[in-house]
């Protein structure tokens, strides 16, 4: 298909089912051969399989800005409205813009701390002890826990105890599901961090907490962020841990001016699910417009965590 | 560059760490280990919570509950067979699908065939469907590939409708749409994992099989793919545990009955989608109940992971050697 890309090799090799043709020795492959022409149709093969994979980004990006921003057309107060009921129409999903963000941060609070000081210990004070091989395992099995699981371990130890749906059980179960994420990331961003340097700062005479905070840590951060970020990217997108840790509601946070979070809290990604099984077409409009603003929050999230990565040595 | 200035005079610099900076270093490294203690924790302590919590649902229904298939909150009949069926079937679908093009989507960018630049268009493709919300896709797949797919599927209902697998109609949600999206969901997990395993492959090999002039597609097939075996049946099993956990895509496009059928059009139900759907208005009973099908699907994901862990590592001995 493009032999402009084929190593030199393969388009010069002797070959003896039709070298000898003519009496002469060829070093040409003849391009009517059975083995060539099957390589040609496999590559075509290829091809039409990479496009079609393609198709269901290009297809569910256009709907989004063609369903989604139908229904905004430059009318942002969407954007600060409360969600309607049954069957009026209007409305927005202001509150579940303000849910996801608080939710997403107290998640973010609880498991960077602790999964930064974790990977500190996996890459520079115990790489090859036991607990670290542990820790390891511990991780990579947890990134492998389905998003439900997580919920439904939020639900036994905070809506049960606490005998209410609320932001922080919600919080609970996105900080379940960003700690590995930040654990692994960070872990591989402090290893690449030069022996040399670090060899330099305890030579001057560094304790090995001074080494971490001075040196380790302050390389790496471009590659933790980038893992703190992809983190936020997925946990702002989860539904499944939400659906009975946060609920849903349809009025804000603040009440008469006081941060109310022990209660049900509203969040886009549940909006989008409970809007989508409605039968009323403002609903499921307000759930195209709603995906709309996820998805590019995530993308958001995900390009400049990428961009941030690249800029890492 | 001029660090001379910086320096103090020589007693400064040369002081030994006081007693505060040892104290710090003790209580910083302390700190660290009890971050790396915290992660053990925390999954001793979600198998304990999940399984205290599905004790009573265990000690009532025992064994039974995992080959009944009848869920009747009134009776309190419960039973996950058909559940635990669509959740086998629906991730099996899924990687079938989600295995050929996801390995075919590796070799393409792994094996040259586009310029870098085109490359990392692809790549970036790939890992942007990993991005997107899964509740996103089950919208898409609710209001774009189900009418998509419903005229062939009617089709093959009416002409081939004898053979098991086509035994009904698509009445809107079903195995195959949901398994489609699954699919396109566990994508980028399994070409992201087979294209590690086939950049893991000495370039050398490859070039040793041009150089006895095989094909490309036979150097590919008869060397890249044997070589890199493991490494894909690992993205493979792991694509298979992703699948097996995936709830939003599923709970919006299966459609929640719990029936046990090898037809692909008809609704089914899956692990995660009863719990999605049940937690959120369940009793006590039900939610001991619920806690016991949690625990269920985390053994059979728990499984998945570790067996594909353990192939990973296998596979990457196998090719450092």
């Amino acid at each position: 298909m493009s032999p402009g890309t084929v190593p030199a090799v393969e388009r010069g090799v002797a070959n003896s089912a039709t070298g000898l043709r003519g009496g002469t020795l060829s070093l040409q492959r003849s391009p009517l051969e059975r083995r060539t022409l099957l390589s040609a149709l496999l590559t075509c093969g290829a091809w039409a399989a990479a496009i079609l994979a393609s198709i269901p980004l290009v297809s569910v990006l256009y709907m989004l800005v063609v369903r989604g921003g139908a229904r905004f057309d430059f009318r942002w107060d969407m954007l600060v409205e409360l969600p309607p009921a049954g069957f009026e129409t209007g409305g927005g999903f202001g509150n579940a813009i303000v849910g996801t963000l608080v939710m997403v941060g107290l998640a973010a609070v609880i498991s960077v701390p602790v999964g930064i000081f974790c990977a500190v210990f996996l890459a520079e004070l115990g790489p090859h002890s036991t607990l670290a091989r542990a820790v390891r395992f511990a991780a990579k099995t947890l990134t492998g826990l389905p998003s439900i699981l997580a919920g439904v371990f939020a639900y036994a130890s905070v809506v049960l105890v606490t005998g209410t749906y609320s932001a922080p059980a919600g919080a609970m179960a996105l900080a379940v599901l960003m700690v590995p994420t930040v654990v692994l990331t960070a872990e591989e961003a402090m290893k690449m961090v030069p022996r040399i340097t670090r060899d330099a700062a305890y030579g001057m005479g560094c304790t090995r907490s001074q080494v971490i905070w001075k040196i380790v840590l302050p390389t790496a951060l471009p590659g933790i962020l980038t893992g703190v970020m992809l983190a936020v990217a997925r946990a702002a997108g989860e539904t499944a841990p939400l659906l009975f840790t946060a609920l849903f509601s349809s009025f804000w946070l603040v009440e008469h001016g006081a941060v109310r979070l022990m209660q049900p809290t509203a969040s886009l990604a549940v909006l989008i699910y409970n809007f989508s099984g409605m039968p009323f077409e403002n609903q499921i409009e307000l759930a195209w417009a709603a995906s709309l603003v996820l998805v590019l929050l995530v993308l958001f999230v995900n390009i400049a965590s990428r961009l941030l990565g690249h800029r890492r040595v | 560059m001029s660090s001379l200035e910086h320096a103090g005079t020589p007693g400064e610099v040369a002081a030994a760490p006081s007693a505060w900076d040892f104290f710090a270093d003790r209580a910083f490294r302390a700190l660290a280990k009890a971050g790396a203690y915290l992660i053990l924790l925390l999954l001793a302590f979600i198998l304990w919570q999940i399984g205290r919590k599905a004790w009573p649902g265990i000690r009532d229904y025992g064994m039974g509950f995992l080959t009944s298939t009848t869920w009747d909150v009134g009776r309190g009949h419960f039973g996950i067979l058909p559940a635990i069926w669509g959740t086998l079937y629906s991730s099996f679908l899924a990687l079938v699908i989600a295995g050929f093009f996801g390995v075919v989507m590796a070799i393409f960018l792994t094996q040259d065939f586009l310029p870098p630049r085109m490359a990392v268009v692809f790549r970036t493709t790939v890992e942007l469907l990993a991005a997107i919300p899964s509740v996103v896709y089950g919208l898409w797949g609710i209001f774009v590939v189900v009418p998509t797919i419903r005229p062939a599927a009617d089709w093959l209902y009416t002409h081939l409708g004898r053979i098991p697998f086509f035994g009904s109609t698509l009445s809107g949600p079903g195995l195959l749409p949901a398994a489609l999206v699954l699919a396109i969901m566990i994508l980028p997990t399994v070409a992201a994992v087979s294209q590690d395993a086939l950049r893991q492959v000495p370039y050398r090999t490859k070039e040793a099989a041009y150089g006895m002039g095989a094909t490309r597609w036979e150097a590919i097939l008869k060397v890249m793919l044997p070589t890199a075996l493991t490494g894909i049946f690992g993205a493979l099993v792991l694509g298979f545990g992703r699948a097996l956990g995936e709830t939003m895509a599923l709970a919006m496009l299966i459609g929640n009955s719990n029936q046990l059928s090898l037809s692909l059009f008809s609704p089914a139900n899956t692990l995660a989608a009863l719990l999605a759907l049940n937690f959120p208005e369940a009793g006590p009973r039900e939610v001991a109940v619920l806690m016991y099908a949690a625990l269920v699907l985390l053994a059979i994901t728990l499984l998945v992971n570790v067996a594909g862990e353990a192939i990973m590592v296998v596979a990457r001995r196998k090719v450092g050697k």
